[in-house]
């Protein structure tokens, strides 16, 4: 293919990206953009495949049948609840790419420059280099501690500002060394350990951020991984990659930064790692009371009598799988006439959107859920509140206890409602550490269990669908 | 038990603690309930009405005070007029008190009351918690002054409040400005409202403000504010830039509204000036000053407690007594009140004090003897929320010893930490645009480095960078939140675009260093095309309606 055919195939490209993006503003839209992705991907491929000059078909189909079979297997496996170690595990691979890439074009430039380019295109490879190895390894932490396989805690080394500090100067020194090199000096050293200094920062970076953080630092990653195709772009003096990149790079950034709007913190307060130990925190006054107990046969008496349910999911629902039983005791109630709708805080679960991928899952329809800000008023109408697993996210002291840690974090005010039921293995405290005062509101009532086993109770409290009813909501859909 | 109620003897009080039917349910619970004759006369209940539900009408009021367990009072006791003694004297040793008290300023009551053992409930210091607000005589109170005042106002305002189309032409609505939306502000918003005015309404705290709307009102607010939201804190002194502000806020609403009505208050200070002569002398002629916070000096300066001046055609409503200007409501909203609190403490059967009980403690100001107020805080509060909400009152009622009118936010939320925490936001806010101003020059600093030194080559491809991220971020903007989960996955796979720079090297021969890098490349990037694109396909399938 020619040249100028390939550079507008990747124009095509290009554009089939973005329309991707857009067409995810609405789930009806959304597979189409999912298409249009597809489809770009394949005309950029192809037209890499075919240009003139390219030889390496062997080698591409050696490296692309197998990554294709165990893409798919991994696509067709993995469960929904396991979503954000699988991105951040993604990450990783576009991070490892961006490294190699930079390495082999280092050791194989396409284009022999000189002078102040030649200049430029090392600092290119360096910078590259270095966003991809950032990634690569921080998103390997970041999918160890959503798996499990590391623990959740952040790892607060002493005086981690100071050592982030010489990180990022020794970075910066072995990228003038680099520069400098020459071909005598062995460039490739100086890059490979830019490359472990700059992993060893992701390593650390993500490693002293906390579990429920994890929103933030998935997007955040997701956004660096767009910034290293970017930088690759730059130094292979491809336009496609730069735009794919920046696309991808600003949607991370903005995922980011609405998921620190969601918890009300900076986004520099989250990167630095650690909860509650930034300054103006002041210890919270902690609550004590009397709080009141339910059973499922309780609950589910309120359910059947209320005309309007409102369902807080939390990472809790995640953890239990709660989400299949839940679906079923919503179309019981709302096959019963009962208005049921749920409220996603944006920082619920572990990546943004988590909640509404599980409960699409589970089958509920996505026009009940609601984002919480379009819900938040509704809540003095309703009669019950269900919070399944979710304790920060609703805590009251965020608005009424300026001390608080979590103090202006947007909450959802489930308290309004008239009757609140919060399901939970125990009075244990969520993530922040602090104590929770809805739990002792006086129109709060407890649930303790493991959130499917309780959701199934009630499930099976309800009571079987009337065979009518069915048949009137799958007519309904 | 015998539950004695007094008539009151402070000079143009017209309330009593007790009401027909607030007497009749402390019969039905079993008390005996005696009431002084004429006790409710002020109040328009007569004493055949007090009988009729249960209560001896009694004569002698030496015989109430002496012989009750529990005497039901609205103000504090002092000299009795025509017997020539004081109420506190009169008292039975070991008996029961309930009424305002306002302890922090009669030590010398509190020694008296102790000295004769008696249990006092001061209704003035019961804690602000949710528990309590049945017995929250404070906010009773202020609810029927802050709808006395718009009435006050209405009454001597010439001109009609709602908007008329008649056929001698068009009238406006009158524009009201409340300012301080604590329980009596709330109230006049919902009176000024009902009569067909505009209202606008300021309050310094933003919760305050959604409240302000909720009643219907408009919230007006600083100008500088939205800027100035982030991160807040507690400043040491108050900035002469906010108060400028404010009075410059005030002094433009003053131009244009017909009514004013102030409730702001500071626990244990002087209330703060808020209207100046210069604003009164703004306002139109026939406008209505109706200041709240009278009773402890007023938010205007003009203000003369106790009296309606008239300052270049303004009417200035300073009045003292507004709960007891509506004596019948003000008197069951109060007695209601008193019959929880005695329910509160175990009402006719297990009548006792439960020091365990923080609404009761918080009020208990004698017991056995020793004087019990303040009372300890139960928690240390945080510094800047959770106020001991005893202390808290208790530094209200020192100033509000004169009368009980308790303006508007004074025991919600002090006006002046209100005052503090507005002003650290304009500090921020003021910092905050520094570092905008910092950020802009180094941007413009990197744009020429850039333009000086940058190849050709390197600028077509920043370009395209530039304008990518700008559609990159209008488009994503777009996306519904819903399906975050889906577009991360998304723009994963598309970021696996970087397969493009590991095909560039597989051309070379197949030992080369590069081109194994570049097939490695090639291999991770195509994982997460392949995985990328077909796990958002699953999960877009199961979004439906």
């Amino acid at each position: 293919m020619a040249e100028n055919l390939v550079t507008v195939a990747y124009i095509c490209a290009g554009a089939l990206f973005i329309l991707s993006l857009s067409g995810l503003s609405n789930p009806e839209t959304s597979r189409r953009g999912n298409l249009f992705g597809i489809v770009g991907m394949l005309i950029a491929l192809i037209a890499t495949a075919t240009r003139a000059g390219f030889t390496g078909h062997v080698p591409l189909l050696a490296a692309l049948i197998p990554a294709g079979v165990i893409g798919a297997m991994v696509a067709q496996r993995v469960k929904m609840t396991e979503m954000p170690q699988l991105v951040a595990l993604l990450h990783s691979f576009v991070g490892a790419a961006a490294v190699l890439v930079g390495f082999a074009t280092l050791l194989h430039p396409e284009h022999e420059v000189l002078g102040s380019e030649r200049v430029l295109q090392l600092v290119e490879i360096y910078v590259g280099v270095c966003i991809g190895s950032i990634t690569f390894t921080g998103s390997l932490v970041a999918c160890g501690k959503l798996h499990g396989l590391i623990g959740g805690k952040p790892l607060l080394l002493p005086a981690r500002h100071v050592l982030n500090l010489v990180l990022l100067v020794v970075t910066v020194g072995f990228g003038v060394a680099f520069g400098r090199a020459g071909e005598a000096g062995a460039p490739a050293l100086w890059l490979g350990l830019g490359t472990i200094v700059t992993g060893i920062i992701g390593l650390h970076l993500v490693a002293a951020i906390g579990g429920a953080d994890m929103p933030v630092v998935v997007s955040m990653l997701n956004s660096y991984s767009g910034w290293a195709a970017a930088a690759a772009g730059f130094m292979l003096s491809n336009d496609l990659l730069i735009i794919t990149g920046a696309l991808v790079g600003s949607s991370g950034a903005i995922l980011s930064y609405i998921m620190c709007k969601g918890m009300n913190r900076s986004f520099i307060s989250v990167i630095l790692g650690g909860f509650g130990t930034g300054e103006g925190t002041v210890a919270a006054a902690t609550v004590e009371g009397e709080h009141r107990e339910i059973d499922a046969a309780g609950t589910a008496r309120l359910l059947r009598q209320a005309k309007s349910v409102i369902v807080v999911p939390g990472y809790g629902m995640a953890v239990a799988q709660a989400q299949h039983a839940l679906a079923d005791v919503t179309q019981t109630l709302r096959s019963a006439g009962v208005k049921v709708q749920f409220a996603i805080h944006p920082v619920a679960g572990r990546l943004p959107g988590h909640m509404n991928v599980l409960l699409a899952e589970a089958h509920v329809p996505y026009n009940i859920v609601h984002e919480m800000s379009d819900i938040n008023d509704e809540f003095p109408e309703t009669d019950v509140v269900l919070v399944i697993g979710a304790n920060d996210i609703v805590n009251p002291s965020a608005l009424e206890d300026p001390g608080s840690p979590i103090a202006g974090m947007p909450v959802l005010h489930v308290w309004e409602a008239r009757d609140v039921i919060v399901m939970k293995r125990s009075m244990a405290s969520g993530y922040a550490g602090i104590s929770n005062p809805l739990f002792f509101r006086p129109n709060t009532q407890m649930l303790f269990g493991d959130a499917k086993k309780v959701v199934e109770a009630i499930r099976d409290a309800l009571g079987p669908m009337p065979e009518g009813a069915a048949q009137k909501v799958s007519a309904a859909r | 038990m015998r539950i004695g109620i007094p008539r009151e003897v402070f000079q143009d009080e017209r309330r009593v603690a007790g009401t027909p039917r607030t007497v009749k349910k402390l019969c039905q619970s079993g008390f005996e309930v005696w009431v002084e004759r004429g006790a409710g006369d002020l109040a328009e209940h007569s004493d055949s009405a007090y009988a009729e539900g249960g209560a001896q009408i009694i004569d002698d009021v030496r015989r109430i005070w002496s012989e009750s367990d529990i005497i039901l009072k609205v103000r504090p006791p002092q000299k009795h007029p025509t017997l020539g003694q004081d109420e506190a004297d009169l008292i039975r040793d070991g008996a029961c008190l309930i009424g305002f008290i306002w302890p922090a300023q009669s030590r010398d009551l509190l020694e008296k009351l102790a000295a004769k053992r008696v249990t006092t409930i001061a209704m003035d210091c019961v804690p602000r918690i949710t528990r309590a607000q049945k017995v929250d005589a404070l906010s009773a109170m202020a609810n029927a002054a802050g709808y006395r005042a718009v009435i006050e106002a209405a009454n001597v305002y010439p001109r009609f409040l709602a908007g008329q189309v008649t056929a001698a032409g068009s009238i406006p609505p009158a524009k009201v400005l409340v300012i301080g939306a604590g329980v009596a502000g709330l109230a006049a918003i919902g009176a000024a409202r009902g009569l067909g005015a505009i209202v606008r309404a300021f309050d310094t705290r933003p919760e305050a403000r959604e409240q302000i709307r909720s009643m219907g009102a408009e919230a007006v607010e600083l100008e500088f504010e939205e800027d100035a939201k982030g991160d807040g804190g507690y400043a040491k002194q108050m900035s002469d830039a906010f108060l400028e502000a404010e009075r410059a806020l005030f002094a433009h609403q003053a131009m244009e509204v017909d009514i004013i009505i102030t409730t702001a208050l500071i626990p244990g200070k002087e209330p703060p000036k808020l209207i100046t002569p210069g604003m009164v002398e703004s306002m139109r002629e026939g406008s209505v000053i109706v200041d709240l916070a009278a009773p402890q000096g007023g938010n205007c300066s003009l203000t003369q407690p106790g009296k309606v001046i008239t300052h270049k055609g303004v009417l200035i409503v300073g009045y003292i007594d507004l709960p007891s200007r509506m004596a019948l409501q003000a008197s069951w909203l109060y007695a209601s009140v008193l019959v929880n609190m005695i329910d509160e403490m175990g009402g006719a059967e297990s009548f006792r004090v439960d020091l365990e009980n923080e609404v009761v403690r918080g009020a208990l100001v004698t017991y056995a003897g020793e004087i019990t107020w303040p009372p300890p805080k139960p928690t240390p509060p945080a510094p800047a929320a959770a106020k001991g909400p005893g202390e808290l009152s208790a530094g209200a009622g020192s100033k509000q010893a004169e009368s009980d009118v308790p303006a508007g936010s004074a025991h919600e939320q002090p006006w002046h930490e209100v005052l503090h925490k507005e002003e650290a936001l304009v500090k921020s806010a003021v910092k905050g645009g520094w570092r905008t101003a910092v950020g802009l020059l180094a941007a413009a600093i990197a744009i020429v480095g850039i333009g000086l030194g940058a190849p050709e080559s390197f600028l077509s491809h920043l370009t395209v960078f530039v304008l990518a991220v700008f559609v990159g971020w209008q488009v994503v903007w777009n996306v519904t939140p819903a399906l975050h989960t889906p577009l991360m996955s998304v723009t994963n796979a598309i970021s696996g675009i970087i397969v493009l720079g590991g095909m560039l090297h597989l051309s070379g021969s197949l030992g080369s260093a590069a081109t194994i890098l570049g097939f490695v490349a090639v291999l991770v990037a195509s994982i997460n095309i392949v995985g990328g694109f077909l796990v958002s396909r699953r999960m877009l399938a199961m979004f439906q309606r």
